[in-house]
């Protein structure tokens, strides 16, 4: 098939009055449905009352979403400790289903659902797929694994919502997912990308691409770039799309991004996302970096206030292209886990990556050493001299040094001492480099 | 022939045994330095060589994960008689051409110096018209065995 350019694409919208709402009309609809499941929480979920008892909040002081502040986080954490079902808002035989993730400390985090809490699911993925220009007409080839992993039931109930017809092929087996794709004539495909990649490649050995009816790709569950979205749209001629969402939450569909490729849409009438500073817990503007934090609005099993994700954003509010009001969420910046405050400032590697990255063409492998001299934080960053920054003249990697240590500054906002080191001095685990090494005793 | 000849440029850190670490591979392999600059800042050290065998000294290093790559320099012989060197700079200068550095070898009784300039190929010009020697390649690269 050939890929839709963004002058000719006609935007489907499944529920307009939700996506394309005026600032009011959302506002109100959160703040009803905030109120009703703070009260909820509070009279059915021991955790949470007792939460709210200990930073002195009842239920009467939430009065709409502009309170949500004063509510307390949640983490995974939380979630662990209440393992399996200690956080359920309702009796034990209202639960319809249950999903759930091993995450990469392969500790299982369980999520029931109530069979509301999964037609819900199932409506936010079939906004989802029609945001990707399907209608009840295709034919998805799900390849996401089905189980405990959200990533093949989510799909699954967005098709049925959408009325289209679900391919519940799962993953592995790339020849026979081949021959369905072509056999059956799908229309999408859904599964992580770099599975799609893997898939796309094998479709060009199999010479089966010019066959092939498909026209869409829905992607996510793992971080991606642009180029591989790139590459998978040239490859197969298609148009990617991708989808957002954490079983806690819910599952995929939490969040899309239309064609347009402005961030990912969410569906807070369903979702409410806050993006906080991770140090103060304070809103963040618009486009600024932080915490990425929902409170389900609907959910009835596992309703969660402030659930921390740990993924840094930003967000950005106001009419999108495509006609949507949906906020938008941008691509992750990385975890608050990697995060270090250096003189009371926020450092991501990320940032660091981004600023060398915007110096040259190579990103040269760097690690950042943060210390402590005579109470102060010091920030060490080393880089990598390799071929494409070395000079025989002293005087040039005196300015590399100088220059990184600029650019780093500005991107930053803390000075930086930079220290050029041989290549592979940098430990790399597995491929991965570690990026920061925290020397501070701050015990 | 050519008369700029191909120093081996090193990036080493100032770490303890390091440089005999990148000497010893050279000597391992058959690749003999003719001549060898070191220059140290605080942190990094930019050892530069002239070497039997430039392209293969790259090669080793670079297996050896080693930064290392080949500049264009010019060895220029200096006679005794004093003054020479600063009387060749004297034409260096008045040609426009800007001296990154410099360091001095012997080549069997005579001395030599290893000019790195911006353009080589000039240096090399100006040098000849005024009377001043230089080594060709293979000289070089041979010098003292
Ligand atoms: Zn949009």
């Amino acid at each position: 098939m050939t890929a839709i350019p963004k002058e000719q694409w006609k935007e489907r919208i499944r529920d307009p009055k939700i996506e394309c709402a005026s600032r009011d009309e959302m506002t109100a609809l959160q703040s009803e449905r905030l109120v009703e499941t703070v009260k909820r929480v509070y009279e059915n979920v021991e955790f949470y009352r007792k939460k709210m008892d200990d930073l002195g909040v009842l239920p009467g002081d939430i009065k709409g979403i502009e309170d949500i502040g004063k509510l307390p986080f949640t983490t995974k954490e939380d979630l662990r400790d209440h393992y399996p079902f200690k956080l359920l808002a309702v009796p034990n035989e209202r639960i319809a289903r249950v999903q759930g993730t091993s995450g990469t400390t392969g500790k299982l985090t369980v999520v029931p659902y109530t069979q509301r809490d999964v037609d819900i699911w199932g409506e936010c993925v079939a906004r989802a797929l029609t945001m990707a220009g399907l209608t009840k007409e295709d034919r998805i080839h799900i390849c996401y694994g089905y189980g405990l992993f959200t990533g093949g039931m989510g799909l699954d109930l967005g098709v049925q919502a959408l009325g289209a017809m679900a391919i519940p092929m799962s993953s592995g087996n790339t020849k026979r997912q081949m021959t369905c794709m072509e056999d059956f004539e799908a229309t999408a495909f859904a599964c992580t990308p770099s599975y799609a990649l893997h898939l796309a490649e094998s479709m060009v050995e199999e010479g089966v691409v010019d066959r092939l009816k498909i026209r869409a790709g829905i992607h996510g569950a793992e971080p991606w770039t642009q180029e591989m979205r790139k590459k998978i749209e040239s490859i197969l001629h298609i148009n990617c799309f991708d989808i957002y969402g954490l079983c806690e939450i819910s599952g995929p569909g939490v969040a899309m991004d239309c064609i347009h490729q402005k961030g990912l849409h969410v569906y807070e009438d369903y979702f409410y996302p806050e993006v906080l500073n991770p140090v103060t817990h304070e809103a963040c503007a618009d486009g600024e970096t932080g915490e990425l934090v929902f409170t389900t609005l609907m959910k009835e099993a596992l309703p969660l206030l402030r659930y921390r994700t740990k993924d840094l954003t930003d967000i950005t509010h106001g009419t999108c292209d495509c006609g949507r009001t949906l906020p938008r969420i941008s691509k992750f910046r990385g975890r608050t886990d990697d995060m270090k405050v250096i003189r009371g400032v926020n450092v991501f590697p990320t940032q660091v990556e981004t600023a060398l990255l915007a110096m040259g063409t190579v990103a040269p492998h760097y690690l950042l050493i943060v210390e402590r001299e005579n109470n102060l934080d010091v920030l060490t960053v080393m880089v990598e001299v390799d071929e494409h920054y070395f000079s025989d003249e002293i005087r040039k990697l005196d300015e590399l040094k100088t220059k990184v240590g600029n650019v780093l500054k500005a991107a930053l906002g803390v000075s930086v001492r930079v220290k050029l080191v041989e290549p592979k001095t940098i430990e790399r685990s597995e491929g991965k480099a570690k990026r920061v090494i925290d020397k501070r005793d701050l015990s | 022939m050519s008369k700029t000849i191909k120093q081996l440029s090193v990036f080493i850190e100032n770490r303890e045994g390091r440089l005999n670490e990148v000497l010893g591979l050279l000597g391992k392999n058959d690749v003999n330095i003719v001549a060898l600059s070191l220059a140290d800042t605080e942190d990094f050290g930019m050892l530069r060589m002239i070497v039997s065998d430039p392209e293969k000294g790259r090669e080793i290093l670079k297996s050896a994960e080693i930064t290392a790559k080949l500049t264009e320099v010019v060895a220029m012989q200096v006679s005794h008689a004093s003054g020479s060197l600063a009387k060749a700079m004297e034409k260096i200068v008045d040609g426009n051409i800007n001296i990154e550095y410099m360091y001095a070898f012997a080549n069997g009784d005579a001395a030599s110096v290893i000019l790195k300039s911006d353009n080589p190929q000039k240096v090399v010009e100006i040098l000849e018209t005024n009377g001043f020697k230089v080594w060709e390649a293979d000289e070089a690269y041979k010098a003292n065995q």
